[in-house]
């Protein structure tokens, strides 16, 4: 039951929220950092659980809903979900904190939006049911939409048009193949539900199952992006306010990654492994054309946007190099990826609240009146380039290695996006905070919340940096049960496809065990 | 005449009877607030009437009505659709200068004809119901006689209305002359025997396509359509997208899985292609639309697109599905123009998209309406709408037709792009609204149907349950 009041919590706080806000702006601050603590809590007291070495959900719900659909209210929670679940709740306290003081105009409905859009996140990553999942998919995009279209900064409306449009195009795309593996599912058992744990079997032919495939990786590579999909994600990061751009890189786009973990590879093996060079090699031009465009841009938080593109680019690498490590590194970049991307932005946004700009060739020079600030820059933009210590780097590593055993070609030419993110990582730090003054700005360093946000974002990307172990226990069963279900379905494949790759295995893709 | 037919008929001669006790009211006592309480006691009551003829069906009155859960289901969401316009009409007209009582009267003679569509089994009383409804609305349209774009539209609509029926009228000849009967089962089963369609019957069926089309503003007779949802006056466009469009379909539907239409290659090929060109020609020319009538107008012939797929599915499920969905379209459209109704005065219409810049800061209940609704038409979860598209992609896939589902997937993406437009200018951070403050009843029939898409998107199990389990045809 948790599980579901977990979203309960959400949904009621951004009622109280919206409501609170109309007396007193304060309240509704509060009320949502109180839901999102106790959602926090309440997700930790998960993780003290005793992990089987075995695979077991943690928790499972499941109630009727639309019993005529065979739709059901199934939620559960696994490892996987779990870390995803930590995270949101820790970066939505962040984005209530540091919206304390820049959001000041209708307050109470920006945090009804932020919670709603908590409460479609949390769904996404516990729904079992497909219907559901797409429900919440899709419960995200209006609240994001108002987020940015209301409290976003020049071009918001353009902006939030073209984030709706894509997300929904292709969320429409990944419905339709829902509800062909629905019928598909259906007619070969009998057995019409969208339950995910039954639909997970399904038999189908290699060709429909690609079809029904493309639907769901439209949806995800929007969202993740990929980069002939990336188009709405620098205007959205970019026009959105602080804690909009914070969600949006750090979860929104997890919710993608996570689609491909949880629904892409188990649902569709073996149509998942002859995708696997298209996906890998998507990843690269993602990896690299992410960072390329990041360093050409002089709009400081347009430039971490495409950072965003680069290193989600790495997430589809992994995914389809289908090994153990190369998935431990997909959940670490999940992670880690949130927290310095996030705290980067949220940098960001402390710069343009004190310089009114976010014009990198104005800036310069500023690490005399704000070593502080400086110090997390330098911190996070090292985070960013995969610097040894912190969480991207054994992210960025275990993919690489994984992706090696694949394919080497691949796994080299991703490399080359490491010394990428050193050039634009580097670049953040001169333009900003070195190198000559452009102009002589009056600004005062971090105050005492802000250096609270900081401070515990710090934290957190060292000690994933130093400490890994936990997250890879958590996530551990989940991947093997995905990678097993993958081995059960493409012996067939792998085995008549052995000699191919066996003979030239640079250029063609193979598994190893 | 037994009992059982005089119980059968009983809604209709409470709406009948309604107009004619609504004179005799006028001529003793002119009092605005009399006859609209009068108006919907009576829709309370024919709506009441409905559940005593259940136990009763399937039963059909000599040729010409059939009584069963199909026909009893649309008559429900007829009068429960007039009832609520009915509702949503107290402040419009009541700023009209002159004479307003007769408004109600005619707004029973329309839902007569528009019930008597509902339980049609003949062509005679399709086309006696069709004519009722039509000749009802002329008046309705052109209602605001001081103001030249309701005569003007009144005016479009009775041509174009009298074209339709007049095709309609010769397509039922022609099949008349072809099969020697009116009735659409005897008909169904005389096209079946004979095997195939002669040129006759074709001709005949494409001339009565033409004058239902019209009604239903597919392309390619949607033309009026815009026009005259902005002249007539805003409740009364409510109905005309809701209870004439509804009670047509309803009629069409019977007709066309009597005859087995979607057997046909030629219905096929043409219900295609009008599907599919209503919902995309209706969601490119909404587009660029500054008027939100004349956006609802477009929105309403993409929306029929979207219906008449089910047409093609031939399956009782499908009829199921059609059925939810005209529910939830007709709660949602009714309350869109519900907005749009309580927010004119006499002197101002509420229709320029433009006027409602800011509501939600000012006036965050109805705006919150207004976006419920357009996030329905749209089909964004949490609303009925989106159950109700999912329930028409859901069947279409079933059935196969997967052209016509992308088409009304990509039309949907289309479709999100001018409601998130009238969205965004409610939204909007500048303007100060000189829309006036609502009323009680007003206010009670939006919450009414804010809270009906959201249950009926939420929770919409025992709707369909209900649909599913009692509506057959």
């Amino acid at each position: 039951m948790i599980l579901l009041y977990l979203i309960v919590i959400l949904l009621v706080g951004a009622f109280l929220a919206w409501i609170a806000g109309k007396r007193n702006p304060l309240w509704s601050r509060v009320i949502s950092l109180a839901a999102l603590s106790i959602d926090l809590v309440l997700t930790m007291s998960f993780s003290f659980q005793p992990l089987a070495p075995e695979y077991k959900w943690l928790a499972d719900i499941k109630l009727d809903w639309i019993s005529e659909f065979g739709i059901s209210l199934h939620l559960a929670l696994d490892g996987l979900s779990l870390l995803l679940l930590l995270l949101t709740f820790f970066l939505g306290i962040l984005a209530v904190i540091i919206s304390w003081k820049e959001i000041n105009s209708k307050v109470g409905f920006f945090h009804f939006n932020l919670l709603l859009i908590m409460a479609g996140i949390v769904g996404v990553f516990l729904s079992l049911d497909l219907f559901l999942f797409y429900f919440f998919w899709e419960l995200m995009l209006v609240p994001m939409y108002f987020l940015i279209g209301i409290w976003g900064h020049e071009n918001k409306t353009a902006a939030s048009y073209k984030f709706f449009l894509y997300t929904q195009a292709g969320g429409l795309l990944m419905f339709i193949s829902i509800l062909a593996l629905y019928f598909i599912h259906g007619r070969s058992t009998g057995l019409y539900t969208f339950d995910y744990l039954q639909l997970l079997g399904t038999e189908m032919s290699s060709s429909t199952g690609m079809f029904i495939m493309l639907g769901f990786l439209a949806a995800f590579l929007v969202k993740l992006p990929v980069v002939p999909l990336h188009n709405w994600l620098p205007d959205a990061h970019t026009e959105a306010p602080t804690a909009g751009s914070l969600i949006l890189a750090a979860l929104l786009l997890k919710t993608g990654a996570y689609g491909l973990l949880r629904f892409i590879i188990p649902l569709f093996p073996s149509a998942a492994v002859i995708f696997a060079p298209i996906g890998m090699l998507l990843g690269i031009i993602g990896i690299l054309y992410g960072a390329k465009l990041a360093f050409a841009q002089v709009d400081l938080k347009r430039l971490v946007a495409y950072t965003s593109v680069s290193h989600m680019g790495f997430v589809i690498l992994g995914v389809f190099s289908f090994n153990e490590l190369a998935y431990q590194g997909v959940v670490m970049q999940m992670l880690a990826h949130g927290i310095s991307t996030g705290a980067l932005f949220i940098m960001v946004g402390q710069l343009s609240g004190r310089l009114h700009t976010r014009d990198l060739r104005k800036m310069g020079g500023l690490w005399e009146q704000a070593p502080v600030m400086g110090t997390m820059g330098l911190i996070f933009s090292m985070a960013s380039l995969g610097l040894p210590g912190l969480g991207n780097f054994i992210a960025e590593l275990l993919i690489l290695i994984g992706a090696f055993k694949s394919s080497i070609l691949m796994s080299c030419l991703a490399s080359l996006g490491l010394i990428a993110a050193t050039i634009y990582s580097l670049r953040i730090l001169q333009k900003v905070f070195y190198g000559n003054k452009n102009k002589n700005w009056d600004m005062n360093d971090l105050t005492i919340r802000e250096r609270i946000v900081s401070a515990s974002l710090v934290i957190v990307i060292v000690v994933l940096g130093l400490f890994p172990q936990p997250v890879f226990n958590a996530a551990k069963p989940a991947i093997l049960k995905t990678l097993e279900a993958q081995k059960e379905k493409t012996i067939p494949f792998t085995e008549s496809s052995k000699d191919k790759s066996s003979t030239n295995n640079i250029f063609f893709f193979h598994r190893s065990n | 005449m037994t009992i059982t037919d005089f119980l059968c008929l009983s809604p209709f001669l409470i709406i009948a009877g309604a107009p004619i006790v609504i004179m005799i009211l006028i001529s003793i006592l002119r009092n605005y607030a009399v006859v609209f309480g009068f108006s919907v006691l009576s829709l309370l009551i024919a709506f009441a009437s409905i559940f005593f003829i259940v136990p009763a069906e399937p039963h059909s009155i000599k040729q010409l009505f059939i009584i069963d859960s199909y026909s009893l289901f649309f008559l429900g969401i007829i009068i429960l659709s007039a009832l609520l316009v009915t509702m949503l009409s107290y402040e419009y007209i009541k700023q009209l200068e002159g004479v307003r009582e007769e408004y109600y009267i005619i707004l029973f003679t329309s839902t007569l004809g528009a019930s008597l569509l509902a339980v049609a089994n003949h062509f005679i009383l399709f086309f006696l119901g069709f004519e009722t409804l039509s000749i009802s609305l002329y008046i309705l349209i052109a209602f605001q006689k001081t103001k030249d774009s309701s005569i003007e539209a009144g005016i479009k609509y009775l041509i174009m209305a009298s074209v339709s029926s007049a095709f309609l009228l010769f397509g039922m000849a022609l099949i008349y002359t072809a099969f020697g009967t009116m009735q659409f089962n005897e008909v169904g089963s005389a096209i079946h025997n004979q095997g195939q369609f002669s040129p006759l019957v074709i001709t005949g069926f494409g001339m009565m396509m033409v004058g239902i089309g019209f009604k239903l503003a597919l392309f390619p007779f949607h033309m009026w359509t815009p026009d005259i949802y902005q002249g007539a006056p805003a409740p009364v466009t409510a109905y005309i997208a809701t209870v004439s469009k509804g009670a047509l379909m309803a009629v069409l539907i019977r007709f066309f899985f009597n005859i087995k239409g979607f057997d046909n290659p030629y219905f096929f090929a043409v219900i295609s292609v009008i599907s599919i060109f209503s919902m995309t020609i209706g969601n490119l020319l909404a587009i660029r639309q500054q008027n939100l009538k004349r956006l609802l107008a477009y929105s309403s012939i993409a929306n029929m697109g979207y219906l008449i797929i089910i047409l093609l599915t031939g399956s009782n499920r499908g009829i199921q599905s059609a059925i939810f969905f005209l529910t939830a379209y007709f709660v949602t459209t009714i309350g869109a123009f519900g907005v749009i109704s309580l927010l004119s005065t006499a002197k101002n219409e509420a229709e320029k998209i433009a006027d409602y810049e800011g509501l939600f800061w000012e006036r965050p209940w109805i705006a919150i309406v207004l976006t419920i609704c357009l996030l329905s038409l749209a089909g964004i979860p949490v609303t009925a709408g989106f159950i109700a598209k999912f329930y028409i992609i859901f069947e279409g896939m079933k059935a196969g037709l997967l052209v016509l589902v992308f088409s009304m997937i990509i039309n949907s993406v289309i479709g999100l792009y001018y409601y998130i437009r009238v969205i965004t200018t409610l939204f909007a951070n500048t303007g100060k609204t000189k829309l006036p403050l609502l009323s009680f009843t007003g206010n009670l029939t939006l919450a009414l149907i804010t809270l009906s898409i959201l249950v009926l998107g939420i929770y919409p199990g025992w709707l369909i349950n209900i649909i599913v389990k009692f509506v057959h045809l």
